[in-house]
C-alpha cells in the first residue's frame, strides 16, 4: 500500500525530502512504520525525539496504517 | 453564535480584528497576547524569523485549543491567529484574545492557549542571523 510521508521544519533539512510516498506492506503498524522511516533516513537519528501524525491527527499509541494514510513528521514545535 | 476564530495568514495579522471578534456585550473585559519578533536570541542579533506551519493539522489543534479553553474557563469568545512566512523585527507572530465576565477567566484563558499553542501546534520557527539560520527547538 502507499503511504505519503510529510516533512517538516528540521527534517526537511536532516532528509531533504519535503514529500514522499512510501510503498510498504499492508498490515504495519505505526512503529513498524517508524522503523522504516529510521532506515530509510538513518540522518532522523540525530534528531532527540519527534512526533508523528496520521492524517492531522497526533498519534500516541501503535495504531495500523491504512492505505493512502498520510504520515506527517513533526519536529519539536516553536509557534507563538 | 460563532464563539472561535481561528487563523493561519500569510497577511500581516490585525489586531483590531481580534479584538473585534470578541467583542461582547455580557463581558466585563477582554484580555490580549499579542506577540512580537525579538531582535536577539540568547545574545546573539536576529534579523528575521521564517514560520513554516503544516497548515490543516495546526489549525485543527489551534481549534482544540480554543475549544477547550472555552470548556475550562468561564469565558465568551476567543480568537487565535497565527502568521506564516517571513518575519521582521517587532513583525506580529501570533495573537490571543479572548472575552469574559470577569477578567480572571480571561486572563487564565489567554495564557493557557498561547502555552498549550506553544506545544501542540505544528508551526516552525527558523532564526535567521548574521552567519546563518538555526531551526528553533530543534537541538539536532
Amino acid at each position: 500500500m502507499n503511504i505519503k510521508v510529510l516533512f517538516f521544519g528540521i527534517t526537511t533539512d536532516l532528509t531533504g525530502e519535503q514529500e514522499v510516498v512510501l510503498q510498504v506492506n499492508e498490515e504495519l503498524s505505526i512503529n513498524d512504520f517508524k522503523s522504516i522511516l529510521k532506515e530509510k533516513y538513518s540522518n532522523l537519528e540525530h534528531l532527540d525525539t519527534y512526533a508523528l501524525a496520521v492524517n492531522e491527527a497526533y498519534v500516541s499509541y501503535d495504531i495500523f496504517l491504512k492505505p493512502n494514510d498520510v504520515v506527517a513528521i513533526i519536529p519539536p514545535v516553536s509557534g507563538g | 453564535m460563532i464563539r472561535t476564530s481561528i487563523k493561519i495568514s500569510s497577511q500581516k495579522l490585525d489586531v483590531k480584528e481580534c479584538y473585534s471578534f470578541v467583542e461582547d456585550d455580557t463581558c466585563g473585559g477582554i484580555t490580549a497576547f499579542i506577540g512580537t519578533v525579538r531582535n536577539e536570541t540568547e545574545g546573539k542579533e536576529v534579523l528575521q524569523l521564517d514560520f513554516t506551519t503544516y497548515k490543516p493539522m495546526a489549525i485543527k489543534e489551534m481549534q482544540k485549543i480554543a475549544d477547550k479553553a472555552l470548556e475550562k474557563f468561564d469565558i465568551k469568545k476567543i480568537a487565535i491567529h497565527h502568521a506564516e512566512g517571513m518575519l521582521q523585527i517587532g513583525d506580529i507572530p501570533v495573537i490571543i484574545t479572548v472575552s469574559a465576565k470577569h477578567r480572571k477567566a480571561a486572563f487564565l484563558a489567554c495564557e493557557f492557549a498561547i502555552d498549550t499553542l506553544k506545544e501542540t501546534v505544528p508551526i516552525w520557527k527558523k532564526e535567521y542571523f548574521s552567519d546563518g539560520e538555526v531551526w528553533v527547538n530543534a537541538h539536532p
